[in-house]
């Protein structure tokens, strides 16, 4: 089956007073179609800029470097001409951000906003466009579309914020949505109509989705592939079987076993990780996650660490799973993974 | 923590309203009581709106109350002369949840942390000033090197740790957390929430830990209180709150936590809570009665008052039997 979309060697930088900010240095992903792959990571890491160097919308100061590459349906994005950038935009591929308030036009009515993506993309009049506009809201799941289609984006709650961007996102049924933390800003009971929205959206419209979070939780109920990423490249990935129960890379884990637990009992605690991301003008290296790693060796802070394949699309970059490194045995056992496990003191 | 006999901090029939337009109020509290005990931690929950906030805020006098009470040790916070409010500002202290906006920026960490110090005469000299400051610094992770810098070339979890330590600085016995770990990343929030949990046992602290997050109140509170449109629906010790949850609206926030687990996303049901908190057309009777599968008719009439439905564990719902386990 040939991949929707693939990125290989993707190589971003913001050019600032203070230096090259290397945000993303390298990253490899695909989504395959009707897909949901979660790329998962902490504020800084170079997610938000992978999802946005999708649709091209990096701006000055950042730019994405050459020898990057994104392919999107057989065709080479980063060369587009700008009338087919349009197209492709809003019409084969989507973004919704998490910040609904910002991302939608404050000066126009709703249904201007999702009609000026029909009208755009698809060869329909105006009135066609509206009674769209209005389907679409009702479809997202908005009470009384015919009036909720004249008001403004300040007359709605932040999830019907939430909701009104996902009606302009599917609009012309795109075959990607990029979901850049949709749901970080809501409420959990808001955040879990909008995922179960998505998942519909999803169904309905054949769509592949890129859900790009910080919140194991939200991945766990909609990913099916899963990127770890960590200050600006992938550390693992692998099927969201893999991640949750077999993690491998140390950050990958600790990660996971920060998260407290509803369905733990007691007052424990939680076991953190010390240490900050390294600065990206200047990153690490070796490992960026070396000076945080408790099973750190030396050749981690020296060299980038080897890609070992676990087999069936599992992958991680780290030196502990090198024949020369010392065995880890919490590691290298599928049984002793945090899922299951009694978080210590 | 069974030592606790009286409450440290008691909320009596507290309301609040703030005027909104000519004529119309909204009841942003409306009629809570819950009482914190001496070396626990509650936490309060609910989604935005709620009251929350607000609620925290009047306990520490922060903001003005519409009615009700709110005791300190048995004294009435909002009656305190000046003498008396003044020593209660150094025992009740408060984290915010914004490490950006809750630090002067043209302050040094030093003169923030040392601020509380110099206004309740703390330390004898300079010396002792910074020799607190020092301490205080330690004691939240960080060192005196970072003691003359400003709070710009700070982290969020650093921020944090600033603003905690600032608390800290007056030797308070109770700290309000509003929300002190929503706007850090998951790794550094369970730094912080360590630190806290850590800070508590060595100190004695009391804390009032208001958050959104479930997973995290559940952590760290002894006591839950759930808060639903400036109502109080349910309070019980957190174990037994999020094992046998009996008011609709907590069930359903509760069953709205994604789970990081696939297997159990995968055998959860797919039944989410309809529509949206809002405050409009609720003016009487139980405020979840909109979104509650279970509302009858009682519930429009009449609302529903807290009863002790097991020991230590209320809830304030007309249609418990009703209402699914």
């Amino acid at each position: 089956m040939d991949n929707l979309l693939e990125i290989k060697g993707l190589r971003v930088s913001y050019h600032t007073y203070q230096g090259e900010v290397q945000s993303v240095r390298g990253v490899d992903l695909e989504i395959g179609q009707e897909e949901s792959v979660a790329l998962v990571g902490e504020s800084g890491c170079g997610k938000s800029v992978t999802g946005k160097s999708i649709l091209r919308l990096i701006q000055a100061p950042g730019e994405i470097l050459p020898g990057s590459q994104i392919t999107f349906d057989g065709r080479d994005v980063l060369s587009l001409s700008k009338k087919e950038l349009r197209a492709y935009r809003g019409g084969q591929a989507s973004i919704i951000f998490q910040d609904a308030l910002a991302a939608l036009n404050p000066t126009m009515t709703v249904g201007r906003q999702i009609m000026e993506n029909l009208l755009y993309h698809r060869k329909i009049g105006k009135r066609e466009a509206r009674a769209e506009a209005i389907r679409l809201l009702g479809e997202v799941g908005i009470p009384n579309p015919e009036k909720r289609v004249d008001q403004y984006p300040h007359e709605f709650s932040g999830g019907m914020r939430q909701r009104v961007m996902i009606a302009i996102a599917f609009a012309c049924q795109p075959q990607l949505l990029i979901a850049d933390e949709p749901t970080t800003a809501l409420d959990v009971t808001i955040q879990a109509q909008i995922i179960k929205l998505l998942k519909q959206l999803q169904r309905e419209n054949h769509t592949s989705i890129l859900m790009i979070t910080h919140d194991l939780g939200v991945v766990a109920s909609i990913a099916q592939r899963i990127f770890v990423m960590y200050s600006g490249v992938i550390v693992e990935r692998g099927s969201s079987d893999d991640i949750f129960y077999r993690p491998r890379h140390p950050y990958t884990r600790a990660l996971l076993q920060a998260v407290p637990r509803m369905d733990q009992e007691g007052k424990q605690e939680l076991n953190s990780i010390e240490g900050t991301p390294p600065d990206l003008i200047a990153p690490p290296e070796g490992c960026p996650f070396a000076s945080r790693c408790k099973y750190a060796m030396p050749v981690c802070a020296r060299l980038a660490p080897e890609v070992t394949d676990f087999g069936g699309g599992h992958r991680c970059a780290c030196w502990l799973y090198h024949e020369m490194a010392p065995r880890v045995a919490e590691l290298n056992d599928p049984d002793a993974a945090p899922a299951g496990e009694e978080v210590g003191q | 923590m069974s030592e606790h006999n009286t409450p440290l901090i008691q909320v009596k029939h507290l309301k609040k309203y703030f005027p909104a337009g000519r004529k119309e109020v909204v009841k942003a509290i409306d009629d809570i009581s819950f009482d914190i005990y001496e070396r626990e931690t509650v936490g309060l929950v609910g989604e935005s709106g709620c009251g929350k906030t607000t609620t925290g805020r009047i306990n520490l006098v922060l903001y003005d109350k519409t009615d009700g009470q709110v005791l300190y040790r048995g004294q009435d916070v909002h009656q305190m002369s000046r003498a008396e409010r003044y020593r209660f500002k150094k025992n009740a202290q408060i984290v915010f949840q914004d490490p950006y906006s809750s630090l002067d920026p043209r302050m040094t960490v030093a003169d923030i942390i040392g601020e509380g110090i110099d206004v309740h005469h703390l330390a004898a000299n300079k010396r002792e000033r910074l020799e607190k400051i020092y301490s205080y610094l330690r004691a939240v992770g960080l060192n005196e090197s970072h003691a003359s810098r400003f709070v710009h070339e700070f982290s969020g979890g650093q921020r944090q740790r600033i603003g905690i330590a600032r608390a800290l600085a007056v030797e308070p016995e109770f700290i309000m957390l509003d929300e002190p770990i929503s706007a850090l990343d998951v790794s550094i929030q369970a730094q912080v929430v360590n630190l806290l949990i850590r800070l508590q046992r060595e100190k004695g602290l009391t804390y009032l830990f208001v958050a959104h997050d479930l997973a995290m109140v559940k952590h760290i509170s002894d006591r839950i209180v759930v808060m639903y449109l400036g109502t109080v629906v349910e309070t019980a010790a957190s174990d037994a709150l999020y094992g046998k949850p009996m008011h609709p609206y907590t069930q359903s926030l509760i069953a709205a936590v994604p789970i990081p687990d696939p297997e159990k996303e995968r055998r959860r049901s797919e039944e989410t809570i309809q529509g949206e908190a809002t405050i409009a057309g609720a003016t009487q009777g139980c405020r979840f009665r909109t979104r509650c599968k279970y509302a009858t008719e009682a519930c429009a009439r009449e609302m529903p008052s807290l009863r002790e439905v097991e020991p230590g564990h209320f809830v304030a719902c007309h249609n418990l039997d009703q209402v699914g386990r």
